[in-house]
């Protein structure tokens, strides 16, 4: 991967805040945003897959990334804790910052962007280790606890804050992958937060579920935007109408508009996202 | 599709009825052709069976004879003026004295009718040679015995056993034959007095090679084998599991890991001789590691092992799910951490079934083993990989080559422990395999 930051830093002779007061979408709390996107441009290899994206997610928000398929989400997601990294022929450009630090930066290690940025992905993905194991591999690499009772707390507060600690509590030490599919996603969701990360990044995380169990995960999803910031993609423009604060839509690699949930699907100012909203295209 | 049934056609404009037709027909010929399938897959089947049948049989058939020995019990006086005159037990003085005069005069003690120097020579060679050291044994096991008159089974010569088992026909005529008239009349008499008994062959799986097939055994060759694969498994597995690692998770892929990628292939294609040529020149002739030793034999056979290992590595460390490498990397685990807690586990059991599929290869391997030496007539058993030793397949080649008839079952039976090796190995790749199997 090359990283082209610096340069395009000093081109634009412009620094990060400022151009943060160009966009529509400033805070209006006055919140400082949990992670900056400026101008990043993503390619696999000579195609471009994302155009200049600039966007400031909130902290303790729900941002819903919708578009049709193929327009860049995943990409865009999958950017913001550097998991494009590991895909061939994958270049990213621009700055990201999370919590005012350069992800790109030499200085920063990887691993502690993604206990920072923790991720939950479309397929439940489960290791075929036990629940607990599951939920304990995080806290273990990181060494996040001292002893073996320190590290049951954690994953026992995980596991009740994804709300699943009813269903498992019998079954601990039973394969994770035995758990139905909701469950089974509920699971990696404990996974992600027993690392305390500060962004939470979901990837179309309802999308192999019932609505029972999306609705479960709507649920959770409301009570994480408490402690966390989170970044869903989503395909269901009811869903991210019901989590979600703040609404980008993407189209064929451009972010169209960036802002309020409720403002884009009762007013969108572009025409494009109405016709997507209403489901005319896409 | 109600209207086009109104109207009798589809939208490509045929026929309704038409399309049925072809469909029907088609439907035929796609039956019968997976009957003629099936057919073939059934003769192929029973033709592996029946070849395979066969060369069981056949094996087991010339084999299984060699598992028995024929045996006479004789009564020898342990004199204590021949074995320890001087009375004070002395182990050196023990194993020294002269048992086969104990051995000799037994026997004339049973036929005192024979006189004659020849015909003592005969009736000397009723027994092996071994019963010499059968006695030696029995005295020095238990030094107490002497001065007792024992009785001890010792082993008859390789002729007589062959006789006993029917392998030397009485029928033949007299000059064609390993055993005289006066040899069988002999043994009759031994028979009548009920001095002939059949035990198990144990020196056949205790001892090593002999010239004497009566006490030839398959442990030298064993343990050659065993210190071999060792050997080679030390080697062969570390290496080809880091490798196939390095390339599947780490190695940039561009020409050069292409390239490296077809070699690995090619080697394993490679005729096994020219491993053992690559092992005389480089093992013996430049860094002089010494001739005939497990420790080179090993090491030719990791060379031939490798690439075997490495593809199958490779294949089961690609069939771990990319989303489990996705989730420990996105909970912020480092890339060694993904391959050492995540993707090796869970490639161990193909590893394994592949590893072990390599180490049946190579124990079944003969001619890398010839070139450097493994082929010698070795009576010791190897005590470490740089003693001299030969292997099982080796010594199944040896023995193939003898003279002598008894070496014919003994060839077959060594065969028969060759295969036992080689199937609990498959069949323990199999379990591996069962027992480990997971579906995403
Ligand atoms: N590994 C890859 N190699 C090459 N091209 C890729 C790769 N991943 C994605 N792309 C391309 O990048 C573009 C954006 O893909 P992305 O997966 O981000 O879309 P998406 O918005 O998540 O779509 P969906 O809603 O279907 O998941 C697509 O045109 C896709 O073909
Ligand atoms: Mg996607």
């Amino acid at each position: 991967m090359q990283l082209a930051n610096s340069e395009n830093a000093a081109k634009d002779g412009v620094g990060m805040p400022e151009k943060t007061g160009n966009l529509t979408t400033e805070s209006k709390a006055g919140r400082t945003p949990m992670v900056v996107a400026r101008d990043v441009d993503v390619f696999y290899g000579d195609k471009q897959a994302l155009f200049g994206i600039d966007m400031d997610i909130l902290p303790n928000e729900v941002t819903a990334l919708i578009g049709p398929s193929g327009c860049g989400k995943s990409t865009f997601l999958r950017c913001l804790n550097r998991m494009n990294d590991v895909i061939e022929g994958c270049r990213v450009e621009g700055r990201i910052s999370v919590d005012g630090q350069d992800i790109f930066d030499r200085a920063l290690d990887v691993v502690h962007l993604r206990a920072r940025v923790g991720m939950v992905f479309q397929k439940p993905n489960p290791f075929p280790k036990s629940v607990f194991d599951n939920v304990a591999y995080g806290p273990k690499i990181h060494g996040l606890s001292s002893s073996k009772d320190e590290l049951e707390e954690i994953v026992m507060t995980s596991l009740e804050k994804a709300g699943l600690i009813e269903e498992v509590k019998d079954r601990l030490h039973q394969p994770g992958t035995g758990l139905s599919g909701g469950q089974q996603q509920r699971l990696c969701i404990a996974r992600a937060i027993a690392i305390q990360p500060e962004v939470i990044l979901m990837d179309e995380p309802c999308s192999a579920l019932d609505p029972i169990a999306t609705a479960k995960i709507e649920e959770l999803i409301d009570e994480l935007r408490e402690n966390y910031t989170i970044v869903i993609v989503t395909h269901n423009m009811q869903q991210a109408a019901r989590v979600s604060q703040r609404t980008a839509f993407f189209h064929l690699g451009k972010l169209l508009e960036f802002g309020d949930t409720d403002q884009i699907f009762t007013n969108p100012s572009v025409e494009r996202t109405r016709d997507y909203i209403t489901g005319r295209f896409g | 599709m109600s209207d086009t049934a109104g109207t009798g056609t589809v939208k490509t404009g045929l026929p309704r009825k038409n399309i049925n037709e072809v469909v029907s027909a088609g439907i035929r010929r796609r039956y019968a052709a997976e009957r003629r399938f099936r057919a073939y897959g059934l003769a192929a089947i029973g033709f592996a069976i029946f070849a395979l049948t066969t060369l069981l049989v056949t094996i087991v058939g010339t084999g299984y004879s060699a598992f028995t020995q024929t045996m006479l019990e004789l009564e020898i006086t342990l004199y204590p003026q021949d074995i320890d005159p001087e009375g004070n037990r002395d182990p050196k003085v023990l194993s020294t004295a002269n048992y086969q005069a104990l051995v000799r005069q037994s026997l004339r003690d049973l036929f005192p009718e024979v006189t004659t120097r020849q015909e003592r020579r005969r009736l000397n060679g009723l027994v092996s040679d071994g019963a010499t050291f059968q006695v030696r044994r029995a005295v020095l096991d238990d030094p107490s015995i002497i001065g007792q008159r024992i009785s001890i089974l010792v082993p008859m010569s390789d002729d007589i056993d062959q006789f006993m088992k029917g392998h030397i026909s009485a029928e033949v005529p007299e000059s064609d034959r390993r055993v005289s008239d006066q040899e069988i009349a002999w043994l009759e008499r031994l028979q009548d007095r009920n001095l002939v008994h059949r035990t198990f062959n144990w020196t056949f799986f205790t001892s090593g090679d002999s010239r004497e097939p009566e006490l030839a055994g398959i442990w030298g060759a064993l343990v050659g084998s065993l210190l071999t694969m060792s050997v080679t498994l030390a080697l062969a597995f570390p290496l080809a599991v880091a490798t196939a690692i390095y390339l599947e998770e780490f190695a940039p892929k561009n020409r050069w890991t292409d390239l490296i990628e077809v070699n690995i292939n090619n080697l394993a294609a490679v005729p096994s001789i020219v491993f053992g040529l690559l092992g005389l020149a480089v093992f013996l002739n430049f860094f002089g590691l010494p001739r005939s030793a497990p420790l080179v034999g090993g090491m030719v056979l990791a060379l031939m092992t490798l690439p075997t290992i490495i593809i199958a590595a490779r294949a089961s460390i690609k069939a771990v799910p990319p989303w489990i490498r996705e989730a420990a990397l996105g909970l912020g685990a480092s890339r060694m951490q993904v391959v050492f807690q995540h993707t090796l586990p869970l490639a161990m059991p193909g590893i394994l079934t592949g590893t072990i599929i390599g180490m049946a290869q190579a124990l079944g391997e003969t001619a890398p083993l010839l070139m450097i030496g493994m082929i010698a007539f070795i009576v010791d058993i190897p005590q470490g990989v740089t003693d001299p030793a030969t292997v099982l397949p080796v010594q199944v080649f040896l023995w193939s080559d003898a003279p002598e008839r008894a070496f014919v079952e003994r060839t077959s039976a060594a065969i028969m422990v060759l295969l036992s090796f080689l199937i609990v190995m498959n069949a323990f790749a199999i379990y591996l395999r069962k027992r480990f199997e997971r579906r995403w």
